[in-house]
């Protein structure tokens, strides 16, 4: 009776002691971009500008002479931005370092998803320069500053313009896949085991994000050693705080329903009421308007050849990496994953053989729903805290789990790096604005040739 | 706290304009969902295609609101068409993502930047009703002591209270027809409809048209109503709030959507006004530290979620509804 409590603390005590592994990892990388900022500053001559420590998305650009090495700065290049409809929203001068710096106008917040195009006037540069490319485009997706390179001469090693772009567009849509793989496992998940299409998945991921935010809205900071972790705690927090909710959501709402054996469209309409329930209730306590957590130090991006990563970016993803894979191992190779496997499988099977199907099912929301947590932090992290930051990808979420095959776990996170970086890397061919809706087509499309989804089974579908 | 004013704002606003655009809509759904068990989740985008129809009629074509009437119902049809050949074989919540995501793309395309020169971006489109406008037989405001309802508010609910009697009326027929005994066996077991040589699959794609056709006059009442329509009318709650009608007047029933539209909307608007009012004024009944206006708003919005899920779970039936008809499961 005893060992499988123990067996179960132990199972969580490792995945605690995993999530706090990687994010001592993360905080040591957090410490250095500083220092290497500032080497680096002083190697090169041509450097990108420092990120401005305000509320406002400032384009950062520089123009560069790649003909000489170390790369010579540009000076007095004219330079405007425009924005989606091609109205000149700001211009600058490069200065003597070859840099520009162009404050976007209206609130962070507002400019999210939009493009704006940026042109250097050809006329303005020297007479013995070629510049490689005269406008770049550049998609808002994070509440960051955005920075730009405007290269003049012959490509450097690494190539640029298409393949460069497409490359950065890929780390980017990493980033956001890992993020939507854990959210699409936890819901992936509840549909395998208990058939439940839960409309609410988005309010869950919603739930860490606003976990999060209230842990950084509390006066003072928490540090460790020196070290600022107020935000390290907050996800950390998003993540148990969120198992808790998970729990809490299948034993006061999901379990009762299936006792009185509620049918699952029933059970579909009254996950959109909890949603719209759960979406209202944040909304009022935390405000319609967007939020930032305070930890937002501007930092420069790493160059690794043509791609530029921010320590933010790369320490999300690995957070995100490091999650997936040790919840993936527990499902392959545990006791108790087997058992979920079983359970999603066929559940009147699994109960004849002895599986608790209740307690497997209780737990799996318990991890889905801290999953769903961690990845609404992560992404509240690099947009800013919005009420409806998981309603907005709860489509997104579908998509990728539909994609790869309902109920199944790989699948889930096959979709999910499918969608997002398909989201990302269209935006090379068609306006940002329509990045989801070329996801959403893409899930209709693949419905139409394979209902079952890439990994799914045929006989599941009627 | 001002009682009688409280009740003749909801009383007017239940029977107002908007009350109609979600009887209209939760009558199609009422064919989707009540009748044959389908769960469209994008009536919002049937609404969105049929108006803008209207509008883009008048202003990209320069035509007139009745060749954007039949453009839109036929669009409709168009649209239920692309979303059951996929979906229809599926089994039921593959139609549930599949029509929630295509209302949302046909929203986000139409409200892009890039068609702001057609569909007027986020603004939306406007300036298309001075013909509806001028047919209006309606001189004054009508008053009806606590209730009353300026010209063209009047012109439009004649409108559109006829419309909702018509469709009324047909899903009268077409219910107590064989063709609506056949849906509803569908809703009830889709296999012993199968086996007895039924064909399900195109049962089910003529009740998604014509339900889409009737959440397609939801939307012509939407752009008639504001004069305008804009992406952000057709957002993903509309379709929750018209499921909410749905079934709090009972799905499965004729009159159900007409009833739960009007209790629905007049809910909204009497705790809307009432957590307004409790809150307003030099010392107002909620202490702001616990809701303040701008919250007051929200809990309208809070209890449906709630009232939606309670009524799902404790009363399925609705009002009218018959507690056996929805024992309905996913297949």
């Amino acid at each position: 009776m005893h060992a499988r409590p123990i067996r179960l603390a132990a199972l969580l005590a490792l995945l605690v002691t995993a999530l706090v592994l990687t994010g001592g990892t993360v905080s040591a990388a957090t410490a250095s971009p500083a220092t290497q900022a500032a080497a680096s500053g002083a190697a090169a001559e041509c450097a990108l500008p420092k990120p401005t420590d305000d509320d406002t998305i400032s384009i950062l650009g520089r123009i560069c002479d790649r003909r000489e090495d170390p790369q010579v700065p540009v000076e007095g290049v004219d330079v405007t931005v425009e924005d989606d409809a091609g109205k000149v929203v700001g211009e600058a001068t490069s200065g003597a370092d070859g840099t520009f710096v162009v404050d976007l106008p209206g609130a962070a917040v507002s400019l999210l998803g939009k493009t704006f195009t940026v042109k250097i006037n050809e006329d303005s540069l020297p007479e013995d320069t070629e510049p490689e490319v005269l406008t770049r485009k550049l998609p808002i997706n994070l509440d960051n500053d955005v920075s730009v390179t405007f290269p003049i001469g012959a490509a450097g090693p690494g190539g640029t313009g298409f393949a460069a772009q497409a490359l950065q567009l890929a780390v980017g849509g990493l980033v956001f896949s890992a993020l939507l793989a854990m959210a699409a496992l936890g819901l992936s998940m509840v549909f395998g085991t208990t058939g439940l299409t839960n409309f609410a998945h988005g309010e869950l991921i919603t739930f860490g994000a606003l976990v999060a935010l209230a842990i950084d809205r509390l006066p003072g900071t928490i540090s460790i050693g020196g070290v600022e972790v107020t935000v390290i705690i907050g996800v950390i927090a998003a993540f148990v705080l969120g198992g808790a909710f998970g729990w809490l959501n299948d034993a006061a709402l999901w379990r009762p329903l299936r006792r009185r054996g509620t049918g699952l469209i029933a059970m579909m309409i009254v996950s959109i009421g909890l949603s719209l329930f759960l979406r209202s209730v944040y909304q009022y306590i935390g405000g319609a308007q967007s939020q930032n957590y305070s930890q937002y130090a501007a930092v420069t991006p790493w160059e690794i050849g043509p791609v530029l990563l921010t320590p933010k970016e790369l320490l999300v993803f690995l957070l995100a990496m490091g999650v997936l894979v040790v919840t993936t191992s527990l499902l392959q190779f545990t006791r108790i994953g087997k058992a979920t496997r079983a359970v999603a499988d066929n559940p009147a099977l699994s109960s004849a053989t002895g599986i608790n199907v209740e307690r497997v099912i209780s737990l799996v929301w318990i991890g889905g729903t801290a999953l769903a947590g961690l990845s609404g932090a992560l992404l509240g992290l690099t947009q800013g805290f919005d009420y409806q930051i998981g309603f907005k990808i709860l489509l997104l979420v579908f998509a990728a789990v539909v994609l790869g095959g309902l109920g199944t776990i790989w699948g889930a996170i096959v979709g999910a790096f499918i969608i997002g970086l398909f989201t990302e890397l269209s935006t090379l061919f068609v306006p940002a604005e329509f990045k989801f809706v070329g996801a959403l087509l893409l899930l209709i499309v693949v419905l139409l040739i394979r209902p079952q989804g890439l990994l799914g089974r045929a006989q599941r579908v009627g | 706290m001002d009682i009688t004013n409280l009740f003749g704002f909801a009383v007017q606003q239940a029977l107002g304009p908007t009350a109609i655009i979600y009887c209209l809509a939760a009558i199609g759904l009422n064919i989707h969902f009540g009748y044959t068990g389908l769960l469209n989740f994008g009536q919002a985008g049937f609404m969105l295609v049929a108006g803008y129809s209207i509008g883009g009629a008048v202003t990209i074509f320069g035509s007139s609101l009745w060749v954007g009437t039949v453009v839109g119902l036929l669009l409709c049809v168009g649209l239920a068409l692309l979303l059951g050949v996929p979906t229809l074989r599926l089994r039921a919540d593959y139609l549930a993502i599949v029509t929630i995501a295509a209302a949302e793309i046909i929203r986000q395309t139409v409200g892009a930047a890039a068609f702001s020169d057609t569909f007027g971006g986020q603004d939306g489109i406007t300036d298309f009703i001075p013909g509806f406008r001028a047919a209006n037989p309606y001189n004054g405001p009508i008053d009806l002591g606590i209730v009353s309802w300026g010209a063209y508010d009047a012109w439009v609910m004649t409108v559109g209270w006829a419309l909702v009697a018509v469709c009324c009326v047909i899903v009268w027929l077409l219910m107590r027809s064989p063709w609506g005994r056949v849906l509803k066996s569908i809703r009830e077991d889709e296999n012993a409809v199968r086996s007895l040589g039924k064909n399900v699959y195109s049962y089910k794609m003529q009740a998604l048209i014509i339900g889409g056709v009737i959440g397609g006059l939801a939307g012509f009442m939407t752009s008639l109503r504001s004069a305008a329509v804009g992406p952000s009318f057709f957002a993903t709650d509309v379709t929750f709030f018209a499921y909410t009608a749905l079934l709090i007047g009972g799905a499965a029933r004729v009159l159900g959507p007409v009833l739960g539209a009007i209790v629905f909307w007049f809910l909204i608007n009497f705790f809307g006004s009432f957590f307004s009012q409790a809150t307003s004024g030099p010392d107002p009944l909620i202490p702001s530290w616990i809701m303040d206006s701008s919250q007051a708003s929200i809990m309208r919005f809070i209890l449906v979620g709630l009232g939606l899920m309670l009524l799902m779970i404790f009363r399925p039936q609705g009002i009218l509804g018959d507690r056996r008809e929805l024992a309905i499961d996913a297949r």
